[in-house]
């Protein structure tokens, strides 16, 4: 890095980062716009407007605001095992009643948006693809499209179908990890050993095709790593076949069992605009009812020739969420079928010699190809200057990649708009004036990916 | 949308019209066929303002760039460079658009309004932003830092934060049992 004469971390910059502490602090000493959104308000309004209605709000309340010392803030996490990895939530308590919530984050974090920056673009889908590491698949296509965007270039057609029957795959899988561990959540452990029993069967099939069961570095710019293998039709013929019975047993299991439904229905209730006041993506904007799907509504790859439902709640509850996942799978599964059916022939990645390497046969019997595998993965292909932000639906909402590019064959700048990470912030709302007991299924329906929350 | 379509569809090149595109009164350039707002930082609030009116209703993302290395990036006339730039992805559900707006913060004040009074959503973005490249968003509720431990020192994702020089910061053990 160049020096210059703008402040190092270590002098003036320290003068103005101490911000005080991330934790959840008494309500006496909590501001009023704070106070109000950590009990699950979403503002729009000043400091002054909230302090003059924070007192009505507690007087019109369910549950009135109690004296300070009668409360007691508990911590849970960051190691509870219903976090999902480390997410950290404090949370001030009524008795077992859920007053307000704080989620601490960045247990996790690694700074992989600066890792980013130091890798090329051909090394990019390696640093991405462990953010969301339960959909691996989907950052990859978020950074590869960004990245085709900004060098204008077009992907091969059948590429662009083998990167649809993987993300669809991999969105099965992410939503059986979700059921696995939703019904775990709730005491039903025996969901948790069928969910990832099915999920593992997915993984195979990724492992056959991609090498790898996670972390694939499969989809990357310019097309996919490698073609689809022998058999794979068969695989996949046989994933359609086992699973979708066994999603029938599900709702036998869990759909339709009253103590799961009462551990669900009602709990963690969330409005459409209060998601789209939080910018909240997903599942959880879906199961309000509201039907805003990317592979619909701004369609990507080839998700605009292909016939599925986007499928929706009603009352935004976590019930509403689980059988949403549950659909989806589904729906998924529809979805690989049309697939399997429209699968082109032709080249898995685009032939243009700037950005792909030679094929390995060519390696061996032409110097010029040596120094072009070489010369590509030494120093990478340069991009166009410019910036682009490409969305994608992931399991979990919208996936997005912010790159900067400064013509060079790193990215300047490599953002990328988490969904769990917008979704988290929906937390103190549906935890408000709930059991603490509910706050794990509140938690669990956001299926929140720390991966991908801290980065 | 008020800009006609086909000014640039590919490419970053400034419209060819003469003088600046403007929209809500902020200068406009396409990127890769994306509309791109200029606001400066005092219509950086009204003119979010006017685009939530118009229909923008999410705030889907809001991160920030450090151009330290980089200041003769393209922008649209009338549009100072400054080191930082906050960029906000807003999305209409009704017209299925997006539009992104960039607004230019200049290092020695690097302070910027809030959008939480408009997007409550952009509230952990916000302190993300804040976190890694220092920024500072006058009015939000918690500028805290959010990712890293609270008593780090420096801002990590300014191209001045010398990666691999410094010791990590770790906290010490415990002086005594």
């Amino acid at each position: 890095m160049t020096t210059t004469d703008h402040p190092t971390p270590t002098s003036a910059t320290a003068a103005f980062t101490s911000e005080g502490a991330q934790e959840l602090d008494g309500a006496a000493v909590t501001s009023a716009a704070e106070l109000l959104h950590q009990r699950g308000a979403v503002l729009r309004m000043s400091e002054a407007e909230a302090a003059a209605i924070a007192v009505h709000v507690d007087e019109g309340d369910e549950f009135p605001s109690v004296p300070v010392d009668e409360t007691m803030i508990i911590n849970m996490g960051p190691q509870h095992p219903s976090t999902h990895g480390v997410l950290r939530l404090m949370m001030e308590l009524d008795g077992e009643t859920v007053l307000r919530t704080k989620s601490i984050i960045g247990y996790l974090h690694t700074g992989m948006e600066w890792t980013g920056e130091e890798l090329t673009y051909l090394q990019g889908p390696t640093n991405v693809t462990r953010m969301d590491y339960a959909a691996p698949l989907f950052t990859e296509l978020a950074f590869s499209l960004a990245v085709e965007k900004l060098i204008g270039v077009e992907v091969p057609a059948r590429a662009t179908w083998i990167r649809m029957l993987m993300t669809e795959m991999n969105r099965v899988s992410s939503h059986l990890l979700f059921l696995a561990t939703n019904g775990m959540d709730l005491g039903a452990v025996s969901m948790m050993l069928y969910g990832w029993r099915e999920r593992e069967q997915v993984l195979r099939f990724f492992e056959k095709v991609t090498g790898l069961r996670m972390n694939h570095n499969y989809i990357r710019p310019g097309g996919v790593a490698a073609d689809l293998p022998p058999g794979w039709r068969d695989d996949v013929l046989e994933l359609l076949e086992t699973i979708p019975p066994r999603l029938d047993e599900y709702d036998i299991l869990l759909t339709g069992q009253p103590v799961f439904r009462k551990r669900l229905q009602g709990v963690g209730h969330i409005t459409a605009a209060e998601c789209l006041a939080l910018g909240v993506t997903g599942p959880l904007l879906r199961s309000t009812g509201y039907a805003w799907d990317l592979r619909r509504d701004d369609p990507y790859l080839a998700y605009d020739e292909l016939d599925f439902d986007v499928i929706v709640g009603s009352y935004g509850d976590c019930f509403d969420r689980y059988a949403i996942r549950l659909n989806e799978i589904r729906e998924s599964f529809n979805i690989i079928r049309q697939i399997l059916d429209a699968m082109p022939a032709g080249d898995y990645r685009v032939q243009d010699k700037k950005v792909t390497p030679p094929p390995r046969a060519r390696i061996d019997e032409s110097m010029e190809a040596l120094i072009h595998h070489f010369k590509i993965f030494t120093e990478g292909y340069k991009v166009p200057e410019g910036e682009v932000y490409v969305p994608v639906e992931s399991p979990r909402g919208e996936l997005g990649c912010y790159i900067v590019s400064d013509g060079s064959s790193n990215p300047y700048r490599m953002h990328v708009r988490a969904p769990s990470f917008v979704n988290l912030q929906a937390l103190p709302h549906m935890m408000h004036n709930g059991l603490l007991a509910d706050a794990v299924a509140v938690i669990s329906s956001v299926d929140p990916i720390m991966g991908e929350v801290d980065r | 949308m008020s800009v006609a379509e086909g000014d640039a569809v590919d490419g970053d090149e400034m419209p060819a019209s003469p003088g600046p595109v403007l929209r809500h009164g902020v200068p406009v350039s396409m990127s890769r066929g994306q509309e791109v707002l200029h606001p400066d930082r005092e219509h950086w609030v009204p003119v979010a303002t006017a685009l939530f009116d118009e229909g923008y209703l999410v705030a889907v993302d809001l991160t920030a760039v450090d151009y330290l290395t980089h200041p003769g990036r393209p922008l649209p006339d009338g549009v100072t460079p400054q080191r930082f730039e906050v960029v906000a992805n807003l999305l209409s559900h009704s017209s299925r658009s997006r539009v992104r707006l960039r607004v230019q913060v200049p290092a020695d004040d690097a302070v910027l309004a809030t959008l939480t009074a408009i997007f409550p959503g952009v509230d952990a973005a916000e302190r993300e932003v804040f976190d890694l490249f220092g920024v500072t968003f006058e009015g939000h509720p918690d500028m805290t830092r959010i990712v890293m431990p609270e008593d780090w020192v420096g801002h990590p994702l300014r191209k001045d934060y010398d990666s691999g020089r410094i010791p990590v910061q770790f906290k010490g053990p415990a002086p005594s049992r």
